[in-house]
């Protein structure tokens, strides 16, 4: 299930805008990483850039290689759509599909894939329901509309449709930010249960919700506005928050930071 | 000033501030008191100064409804409350200026129309029926303009649905810049023109008759702008995320844009479609130019001679008979129905289709 990422050299831009300048790290399977640093250094840029959802923005661009597994996701002849089934995302804000239903909105990822079998289908939005802890909630109206939902509710919803599809790894871009702090607590709780399926990277800017719920944490920073976002340091969580090898990093967990 | 800078004493010592947050207001009844009021006196002066048009003893009042508002507001209210009832009033005058024209037109077609509107004149042609004699209908006429504006439509929605979609989901550079621009263009072109062109190209180079149908493209030609321009806004309506979300599940972006985007913005698609095509059924220069006319029911768009209901409104005008008159004046109510439920329509889709929330 779970695979392993090896990102070597890899810069992203904006038309002519350098947005982060060679990175390389490695994300191991079945594990949480975090992603932190202040706004605009780049964090949800290299995040996208691991499904190829960068190139979507108009002028996105990307040069360097993401291994899955040892496979190049920039490789010549890759499907992007293909790379994004492998590779689930969970949005900032929860965006539920509108004009679907919760059950079609968990169903999206398969129907709109190809043609499923309506038990077929059944078992596998229980299932995803159930892995996003909002089957107790939903299973009596899952033919009402997912926006009728509250936002922790819909966060969760996404979560579902993301691994309804099973991907291999779960991309998460602050999923929290928006939600209070029960809802947070649901969710970071569904992270604990889904690494042991999934590999798990999740953008936060909430250093406690990074030490919670990571295995390892990568710091990243921008030398200055309108400079490219580097990334300073990854090590294991339990390191990176009592004892970092850069200042820089010690300085931004606890707050001395410009 | 007794407080000054340097003491920086407690507020509550301070100069006395008003207590109070209520002020004095007008009573709810007193802006219709004072419309009520100004239109009696407009009237009053109008009578005695003997001016013999109404729209002179409406315009009296209207100016002595915003000049008393204003006067008692201020005198009451104070100068900001006064100058916010000054806002509200101007808006409610405009707002009247514009229902007025459209409430007497429709209040005249309705009133000279409905005397030869009957089961009779909806169900039968004009046959050879004399112009100068009463009778005959408009049976033809309703075909001719289902026909014409449905083709008109068959050729335009399509193409304009799809330029939308490649100008806001695909169109980067020169060619969306160009297709843009040349859509902007088409908005402009004056519907004579339009009839022209296919005039030109159709029945004087390609030697076809008039027919419906030459109708029906020079109608699609006015109409595939609007298509264009109205999907377009509705597709930009569209959260980017849903497409991210979307395409983020692995999802190609042709199925996103057929099952996430459009269906989003059905609604608003459709609404655009209904009021494009009931700006071109009044339409009646190219009408007159590429499908001629007709006495005569003539059930084939693509041969021969047809009726369209502005072109039949046009030519009964045009006889000048007490009878003909009456007849053109129950054909444009027929056709101000039409449109009006063809937009009644576009609302209910509108509504029926809007994304639900559910709550």
């Amino acid at each position: 299930m779970a695979k392993r990422i090896d990102v070597s050299g890899l810069s992203a831009y904006y038309g002519s805008h350098k947005a982060i300048d060679d990175i390389s790290m490695t994300v191991e399977p079945r594990s949480v990483t975090a992603f932190i640093g202040p706004s605009g250094c780049g964090k949800s840029t290299f995040l996208r850039t691991l499904n190829r959802m960068h190139e979507v923005t108009p002028g996105g661009r990307v040069e360097g290689k993401v291994l899955l597994d040892d496979e190049n996701l920039y490789g010549s002849g890759v499907d992007p759509v293909a790379v994004r089934r492998t590779v689930g995302m969970v949005f900032q804000r929860p965006n539920p599909f509108p004009t679907m239903s919760i059950f079609d909105n968990v169903a999206a990822g398969l129907r709109l894939n190809g043609s499923y079998k309506k038990s077929e289908l059944n078992d596998v939005v229980e299932k995803s329901l159930k892995g996003a802890n909002l089957w107790n909630e939903v299973k009596d109206r899952l033919n009402k509309p997912g926006s009728g939902l509250s936002g922790g509710q819909q966060q969760r919803l996404c979560i579902a449709r993301a691994i309804a599809v099973e991907p291999q790894v779960l991309l998460m871009d602050e999923p929290c930010s928006a939600l209070d702090p029960i809802s947070t607590l649901a969710i970071e709780d569904l992270i604990g249960e889904l690494k042991e399926r999934f590999t798990i990277v999740i953008v936060t800017h909430n250093m406690q919700q990074a030490a919670r719920v990571s295995d390892r944490t990568a710091f990243f920073n921008l030398a200055a506005v309108g400079q490219p976002g580097k990334l300073v340091e990854i090590d294991d969580t339990e390191r990176i928050f009592s004892n970092p090898s850069v200042q820089a990093t010690e300085d931004y967990i606890s707050g001395r930071f410009g | 000033m007794s407080n000054t800078v340097t003491t920086r004493r407690p507020v509550a010592d301070s100069a006395p501030l008003p207590v109070s947050l209520k002020q004095p207001r007008l009573p709810r009844w007193a802006p219709a008191a004072i419309a009520v009021a100004a239109v009696a006196v407009g009237c009053g002066i109008g009578l005695v100064a003997g001016l013999e048009s109404r729209i002179q003893w409406g315009l009296i009042g209207a100016l002595l409804f915003i000049l008393g508002t204003y006067v008692l507001a201020a005198a009451v209210e104070g100068v900001r409350q006064a100058k916010d009832r000054l806002a509200t009033s101007l808006v409610w005058i405009c707002f009247v200026l514009a229902v007025v024209p459209l409430a007497s037109l429709i209040w005249e077609t309705v009133v000279r129309g409905i005397k030869v509107l009957d089961g009779y004149f909806l169900s039968h042609s004009m046959g050879t029926l004399p112009d100068a004699l009463p009778g005959g209908g408009i049976y033809h006429a309703i075909i001719g303009t289902l026909q014409q504006v449905g083709l008109a439509a068959l050729i335009a929605a399509p193409i304009g649905l799809l330029t939308a979609i490649y100008l806001v989901e695909y169109g980067r550079g020169r060619l969306a810049k160009a297709v843009t621009f040349f859509v902007d263009v088409m908005t402009g072109i004056p519907s004579i023109v339009a009839g022209l062109f296919i005039l030109s190209v159709w029945i004087l180079i390609l030697g076809f008759g008039p027919s419906g149908f030459a109708g029906a493209m020079a109608l699609a030609i006015l109409m595939m702008p609007v298509v264009v321009r109205s999907t377009e806004e509705m597709l930009k309506l569209v959260p980017n995320e849903l497409r991210e979300a979307s395409l983020a599940l692995g999802v190609p972006k042709w199925r996103t844009i057929l099952k996430v985007v459009l269906p989003t913005s059905i609604g608003g698609i459709t609404t655009g479609l209904m009021l494009a095509v009931a700006r071109i059924t009044g339409e009646t220069a190219p009408v007159l130019l590429l499908v001629w006319g007709a006495k005569t029911i003539n059930n084939n768009p693509f041969e021969g001679a047809q009726q369209s209901l502005p072109l039949y409104v046009f030519q009964q005008w045009q006889q000048g008979s007490d009878a003909s008159y009456d007849r053109a004046w129950a054909a444009a109510l027929v056709l101000i129905a039409f449109v009006m439920i063809l937009n009644l329509v576009a609302r209910g889709i509108a509504r029926w289709k809007a994304p639900k929330t559910g709550r």
